[in-house]
């Protein structure tokens, strides 16, 4: 995906110009696969079994009345399946995704309330299993089949089959149940008075376990690629010319082959964000934090399914959203790709 | 004449599941300020490993050089520590590569690797690394240097990347620049053009040349001795007017036939890939137990199947490892 | 034979291989054998609750909140797991190998459209959806394995198209092309046998996601209610967790051996079967 610009010196535009086209395009093609997953979800709305009103509104008794009539007023269900899924569209494109009764709020406006709590764990997770799998990364790249190099691997291989969640309650039992260091539930210390600064302190102690937990697989997964990718540049030619010149090794290894093997973990970063909101699922639900996740798993719960797919379609956005960054990123660093 | 550079019975291994393999068996060689020494041989003949274990910019593991010495500037290159070989590393001996293509960090303008260069081996500011970058790209004849300074390798054409890989590689101005196969992967008239810079900048530096190549075409051209590798060991060593005239060695014949009237016309013979003996060069872990040629070689007799031929020199100066031409010089 | 005698020679020459192939064995003989040796109902209810483990001979590994048998749960959990595990695969399999050979023989238009279809799935976060799709469908076996299959045909559907793509090309398909032979002998007797090793290798790192994904799903309570899972007990465990956390850890351990001895095989076939990928 990241790779399709790749030309040997085209005709120059300006790089402004150049800059505009690509994200133009780019754009619309996210925008078509959002109308794409829209549709997606139509279609399992209707292929569900029963009336999708009953679908939406859950049958433990979900829907009250006036609900269940909003609900049929808004899909239009008495009209024929293509006008249904025309006006499905026109809703989406206007963020209309109906209301949750169990949380009396519409949908749109619960997803936003939830989103900041969501992106912090995220970011945090992301920042932390991308740090720490570089330096894994490289540090086993550079003793290569030495013993710290094996136990890294081994590590990492642990972390890519432990569930995120079991790790998430093992972490809770030991931190916060048996050594009382760290806070496992919820996002901040109910009922404090105080200052930003300690607000922010508390949030960063509430963050702590959840991010660890969300972080650690994804960890797994960029170290193993930091250092397979580290040692396919060390192959290279201009790593050796890089040694012809008679530069030290510690600058062949973060000044040439560092910059040219991170290239892969930034796609592989973006190709991690919807997983990434999977593993928030899990997580939110373990540590009681207040995001989409939690959000997520309190819907099953309410069986509140026209949430759960509000939250499906946010997160495939989001997803949409985090490639077209990361495609941006890439196109910075690797001065090969012209955006043309 | 004083050799710069002497190498003496270089042996370089590599690991291999049944042991080590030996790839580089007992080279020797001089080289003289100013000369330039070929070494020819097809692919898979050790000339690329026997450069570039002079220069130790082998992966060890899984290479290893287990013998002989490479003596520099009176010392011996193959004891010195890491950082000691670092300091002669792109500054008193370089290297430029087949691979124009690939020889340059795609992610670094191409300014930012010749800065690099010269300020890993001198006492010297960015800025002035930086004019001294642009005096050399336009002594390698890069048009417009001050501006191409800051471009980045994909945008130059293989030609272009070979000056800038020659331009890095003289920016210390070394004694000694090591040559693997400079043009091959280049169209015929920019393979002309960089070897006529190769001789210039020679001229100009008075630097002596190491050239591995496959091509007697370009042998021809710039050479003035010659060395010629078979599976691992040198089997002949004679001035380049000599070998062309009346090569020794039945390989070296070989390759001369397989390459027609190259030095009536270097430019046609660069054009002409050599290898029409039949056969294979033998990989490093099966050789025969007498000459490694002996299988491919059309004047084979019975001791050299069992009995492996020692590099001797003959009367007029040249070495060649061959009993049929010793056995000639000794009854003549 | 000779074949199976040289893949083993190389798969053994990795410990790591070895061992994971063992943990393998073993779970496969607990998930087959098991339940023959400790028979019983996981979801009854049999002794005293928050029974800890090695407190009671009969029930070596303790009890959780309701007094379910702990041993019982795990040992019949495994069935769950590995049957969920490659029944998805197999599906994902199906139609990953489907439309991926479609896309990459056919190429043109039919490659475009479903590589756009293929495209959509990636973009969608894969547990959200299935989570979507099991709640939906309602929670059962049959509903975890579609969903599961449906969130990862897309990279089998990448992979064999990358295989199509490159192999169509190659001499031996393109004489089969001009000898007349037929599309559908061409597409599964030559190019998909030879693409093989790799989808061999996907699989097996398919597998242990299928099943920490089961787990996942029915940790958040969307497993089928009439089985017990490893993942529905941590689930059950949690409640308990400040007290007896014992009932979340021992399932727990239980799926990271299954997934990492299926990783572990992964990586051995992966270096046995394509010696040209060692480094992915």
């Amino acid at each position: 995906m990241a790779t399709e610009s790749v030309r040997p010196a085209p005709a120059r535009r300006s790089g402004r110009e150049r800059l505009v086209r690509y994200l133009v395009r780019r754009l619309g093609q996210a925008a078509l696969t959002l109308v794409a997953i829209v549709i997606l979800n139509f279609v399992i709305l209707h292929l569900a079994p029963g009336d999708a009103i009953d679908v939406l509104a859950g049958e433990a008794g979900g829907g009250t009345p006036e609900y269940v009539e909003q609900l049929r007023h808004a899909y239009g269900l008495d009209q024929p399946i293509y006008v249904q899924m025309v006006r499905y569209l026109v809703n989406a494109a206007q963020l209309n995704f109906g209301f949750s009764f169990r949380n009396n709020m519409s949908v749109v406006d619960l997803i936003m309330s939830r989103l900041p709590a969501t992106l912090l764990l995220m970011t945090a997770s992301i920042l932390l299993s991308f740090t720490l799998g570089v330096l894994l990364g490289v540090f086993a790249a550079r003793r290569v089949n030495s013993f710290a190099d094996n136990a890294i691997s081994v590590l990492a291989l642990l972390c890519y089959a432990t569930p995120l969640f079991w790790f998430g309650l093992m972490a809770i039992v030991l931190f916060t149940v048996k050594l009382n260091l760290l806070p496992g539930n919820g996002m901040y210390t109910i009922a404090a008075n105080y200052d930003w600064f300690e607000a922010t302190l508390d949030v960063g102690r509430h963050l702590v376990l959840p991010a660890c937990s969300l972080a650690l697989f994804h960890m797994a997964v960029y170290t193993r690629l930091m250092r397979s990718s580290m040692l396919e540049i060390y192959g290279l030619d201009y790593i050796r010319t890089a040694r012809a010149k008679g530069l030290s090794q510690r600058r062949i290894a973060f000044r040439h082959v560092l910059p040219n093997a991170i290239l892969p973990m930034v796609t592989m970063l973006g190709l991690q964000i919807g997983a990434l909101l999977g593993g928030a699922v899990l997580v939110e639900t373990v540590f009681g934090w207040p995001g989409l996740g939690r959000l997520a798993f309190d819907a099953i719960l309410q069986r509140d399914h026209n949430l759960l797919i509000g939250i499906l379609l946010f997160g495939s956005a989001l997803v949409i959203v985090a490639n077209l960054v990361t495609d941006l990123v890439y196109a910075w660093l690797d001065p090969r790709i012209e955006v043309a | 004449m004083k050799p710069i550079l002497s190498v003496r019975d270089l042996r370089t291994q590599f690991s291999a599941a049944s042991g080590y393999v030996t790839v580089v068996d007992g080279v020797s060689l001089e080289l003289a300020e100013g000369e330039t020494l070929a070494i020819v041989g097809e692919s898979g003949s050790g000339k690329s490993v026997t450069a570039m274990s002079i220069l130790r910019v082998l992966p060890e593991p899984p290479a290893r050089i287990a013998g002989g010495e490479v003596v520099f500037d009176g010392r011996d290159l193959l004891t010195l520590d890491e950082d000691a070989m670092r300091a002669v590393r792109g500054h008193e001996i370089s290297m430029i590569f087949q691979e124009p293509m690939t020889s340059l960090n795609p992610v670094m303008t191409i300014g930012a690797q010749i800065v690099e260069a010269l300020c890993e081996h001198r006492d010297i500011s960015q800025a002035s690394a930086r004019d001294e970058a642009v005096a050399l790209l336009e002594r390698v004849r890069i048009p417009d240097a001050r501006r191409r300074i800051d471009e980045y390798p994909h945008r130059l054409s293989g030609g272009m990347r070979q000056r800038v890989m020659i331009a890095m590689a003289l920016a210390c101005r070394p004694k000694i620049l090591i040559a693997d196969e400079p043009t091959t992967a280049l169209d015929v008239t920019v393979q002309a053009q960089i070897l006529t810079l190769l001789a210039r900048l020679q001229a100009e530096f008075g630097m002596g040349i190491l050239l591995i190549t496959h091509n007697l075409g370009v042998v021809a051209r710039v050479a003035q001795r010659v060395l010629v590798m078979y599976a691992g060991r040198v089997v002949e060593e004679a001035p380049v007017g000599q070998l062309f005239k009346d090569p020794l060695h039945p390989y070296t014949e070989g390759l001369l036939g397989a390459t027609p009237r190259m030095h009536a016309n270097a430019e046609e013979g660069a054009r002409q890939r050599l290898v029409d003996i039949p056969g294979v060069v033998p990989l490093p872990d099966q050789l025969p137990p007498g000459c490694a040629f002996a299988p491919r070689c059309p004047k084979a007799f019975d001791r050299c199947r069992v009995e492996r031929p020692e590099l001797l020199p003959t009367r007029d100066g040249r070495k060649t490892a061959c009993f049929l031409t010793q056995e000639a010089g000794a009854a003549s | 034979m000779d074949g199976f005698r040289d893949f083993w020679r190389r798969y053994r020459r990795k410990t790591s291989a070895v061992i994971g192939l063992i943990l393998l064995v073993f779970v496969a003989l607990v998930a087959l054998a098991g339940p023959w040796f400790i028979p019983g109902d996981p979801l009854d209810m049999v002794t005293q609750p928050f029974l800890w483990p090695g407190t009671d001979i009969e029930f070596p590994l303790g009890s959780d909140v309701l007094g379910r048998d702990i041993l019982t749960g795990i040992v019949h959990g495994s069935r769950v797991s590995l049957l969920i595990g490659f029944s998805a695969t197999i599906a994902a399999l199906g139609i990953g190998v489907t439309v991926g050979a479609l896309a990459g023989y056919f190429r043109g238009w039919i490659d475009d459209v479903l590589m756009r279809v293929t495209e959509i799935f990636q973009t969608v976060p894969t547990f959200l959806l299935a989570v979507v799709l099991v709640a939906i469908f309602k929670p059962s076996l049959s509903t975890i394995v579609l969903a599961i299959s449906a969130v990862t045909w897309p990279a089998i559907a990448r992979l064999v198209r990358a295989e199509f793509l490159s192999l169509r090309e190659r001499e031996f398909v393109q004489s089969c092309v001009v000898i007349g032979m037929g599309e559908t002998r061409i597409i599964f007797r030559q190019i998909l046998p030879n693409c093989l090793p790799p989808i061999i290798v996907m699989s097996s790192v398919m597998v242990a996601s299928a099943i920490l994904t089961e787990s996942g799903l029915s940790f958040l309570g969307l497993g089928d209610p009439n089985l017990m899972s490893w993942g529905t007990m941590i689930g059950i465990g949690r409640e308990a967790m400040r007290t007896a956390w014992y009932m979340s850890a021992l399932p727990g351990v239980a799926i990271l051996i299954t997934v990492l001895a299926l990783n572990l095989v992964g990586e051995g076939l992966n270096d046995a079967l394509n010696p040209r990928l060692k480094n992915r």
